[in-house]
């Protein structure tokens, strides 16, 4: 539906825009806005409201972990079901199967590195259906969900112009 | 010494704009809903053609009416957005922004004493471009009661035995009013009739909110007597890089290459590359632009009412034209308060032809943030107003 890709498309850059002005901005009436959120939420189309933090500014010690997961799939027992013994883990941020050289990338957001030795050595590696991993350790992050960490906020026209 | 000034060159009235910008220059932490072009940056992968086109060395002259990629880029632009066919070898020039080719069309189709309609509201540069040409402009003041759209009956009384070009401003700057088939259709009529001919302004043309733009070129009869004129600042947010291209008859579009190629030979280079990739694969970015200009339209609007404001509904550009004539102030008398006391710079309607007295253009080609935050103080503003006056 038209007016669900219109609200999906400005939340998604902002969650926090004020139900009123997405209204106004939409043309939309604010009581259906609200019911379309609402039974977007429930049917699990929005599935959060997070917020994007530069950790790189609140702490030296909080590091990204990209993980390339290598598994064996067991009989009876498909991708899902390894994906879900990795993803159930409370330091994971995110989990997906990909293509390629491996099979999963296991992404750890806002640990320190001995966090990230601590999960990989005692709590992945050991997983029986785990082959491998190679854990990659973000130097820096310049653009994350579309938005650009260090972006120049000037409006360099000038004032007034025809 | 002797005097060293051109007589007509003197007589022309500065800009109103630059009056108030001069204003605005003064106060530095002022914000501003005054500019006149997109807030989005050139989309990336056009910016990297132009980098490339450097790179590559590609820093010479291109022939005078521009490269032939581009020129047939905009033919297949032209046919595939407007419906009108144009040949790129003699009926297509690449100029220096939208504003050569109103300067080139004046000049290419004048002669002394001819008088050139032009609709105002409207941007700055038509009728001192007519002065400096030897015409003799002659306004027509547009009313907010027809949202700002040209009427066959004010084009009919304006018409006098002189009468050449009718210079045609849709989408507008600074009104956002804009002319649909209905419009042009009456508008033609009186043309052909007449036989005049028409300079159509058309560089905020991806930027309407009510359906597509139709431009009078594509109306039967039309083709042979307008010169059409776009351009890239507004559609691809590319203003820094002044590029514009017109499209008319051949023996029109002769005369202006003419002038041109001796005035200014070529347009930028690196300009004329970028805006090959633009029009090739830049379709996604116009999309993405329009909507978001839209929703800060309908958001703007919203917020005027609430205020008490009343506005008609533009659907082009990206202006609203407020009408704030219950508060008994003049348009300048209205910004230079508002900027005192508010910080806040909008252009007084006034610098766009007496007829705009009365009116103030507000741009949102802002930030939703920016645009909160500046309206907020307007209402503020307003809201003293009314009390005072109660």
């Amino acid at each position: 539906m038209e007016i669900r890709k219109n609200i999906l498309a400005a939340i998604e850059k902002n969650s926090r825009l004020d139900v009123k002005d997405l209204a106004a901005m939409l043309g939309a009436d604010e009581v259906s806005l609200v019911n379309e959120i609402a039974a977007m939420e429930a049917e699990g189309i929005i599935c959060g409201y997070h917020t994007l933090i530069n950790w790189d500014k609140v702490t030296d010690e909080k590091v990204t972990a990209l993980i390339e997961v290598k598994v064996a799939p067991q009989r009876g027992m498909g991708f899902d079901s390894i994906a879900e013994r990795i993803f159930n883990y409370d330091e994971v941020h995110a989990t997906y199967l990909v293509s390629g050289d491996f099979d999963f990338m296991v992404i750890l957001e806002g640990k320190t590195m001995k966090d990230v030795a601590q999960f990989v050595s005692a709590k992945l590696s050991p997983l029986d259906s785990v082959l491998s991993t190679a854990t990659h350790f973000v130097l820096k992050k310049y653009k994350d969900h579309g938005t650009i960490f260090e972006k120049k906020n000037t409006d360099e026209r000038m004032l007034v112009t025809p | 010494m002797r005097n060293p000034l051109s007589d007509k060159a003197v007589s022309l009235e500065p800009s109103g704009i630059r009056k108030f910008f001069d204003i605005v220059s003064e106060m530095p932490d002022a914000i501003s809903l005054g500019v006149g072009e997109p807030d989005f940056d050139t989309p990336w992968h056009v910016r990297e053609e132009g980098i490339y086109s450097l790179e590559k060395g590609r820093t010479f002259y291109t022939s005078n009416a521009g490269l032939k990629e581009l020129k047939q880029e905009i033919v297949r632009y032209l046919k595939r957005r407007c419906l009108v066919e144009y040949d790129a070898d003699h009926e297509v020039m690449v100029t220096v922004g939208g504003s050569e080719a109103i300067d080139l069309a004046l000049r290419a189709m004048i002669n002394p004493g001819d008088e050139v309609l032009i609709p105002t509201p409207c941007y700055v540069s038509y009728y001192p471009c007519a002065v400096l040409a030897d015409a003799t402009p002659v306004t027509i003041e547009l009313k907010e009661e027809n949202e700002f759209r040209l009427t066959a009956e004010e084009l009919r009384a304006a018409i006098t035995p002189k009468t050449k070009i009718l210079i045609l401003p849709f989408p507008n700057n600074p009104t956002g009013a804009i002319m649909e088939r209905k419009d042009l259709e009456a508008i033609a009529e009186v043309v052909i009739e007449k036989d005049l001919l028409v300079i159509t302004d058309e560089i905020y043309s991806e930027l309407t909110y009510s359906g597509d733009h139709v431009t009078i070129a594509s109306l039967p009869g039309m083709w042979e007597r307008t010169v059409l004129i776009n351009g890239f600042s507004k559609a691809y947010a590319m203003t820094g890089w002044r590029l514009g291209y017109v499209a008319a008859p051949r023996m029109i579009l002769e005369q202006m290459l003419k002038i041109h190629q001796y005035a200014i030979m070529c347009a930028p280079t690196t300009s004329q590359y970028a805006a090959v990739e633009a029009m090739r694969n830049g379709d996604k970015d116009v999309a993405m632009m329009r909507e978001s200009y839209d929703q800060r339209r309908r958001f703007v609007l919203a917020t005027l009412a609430e205020m008490g404001l009343p506005c008609f509904e533009p659907k082009g550009a990206f202006y609203v034209f407020p009408n704030i004539q219950k508060f008994g102030m003049s348009s300048e008398e209205f910004a230079e308060t508002l900027l005192r006391e508010e910080k806040v710079a909008v252009v007084p309607g006034s610098a766009f032809g007496a007829c705009g007295e009365g009116f103030l253009r507000i741009s949102y080609a802002y930030s939703l943030s920016a645009l909160k935050e500046a309206l907020g103080r307007v209402a503020r503003f307003v809201k003293r107003l009314e009390e005072k006056n109660a």
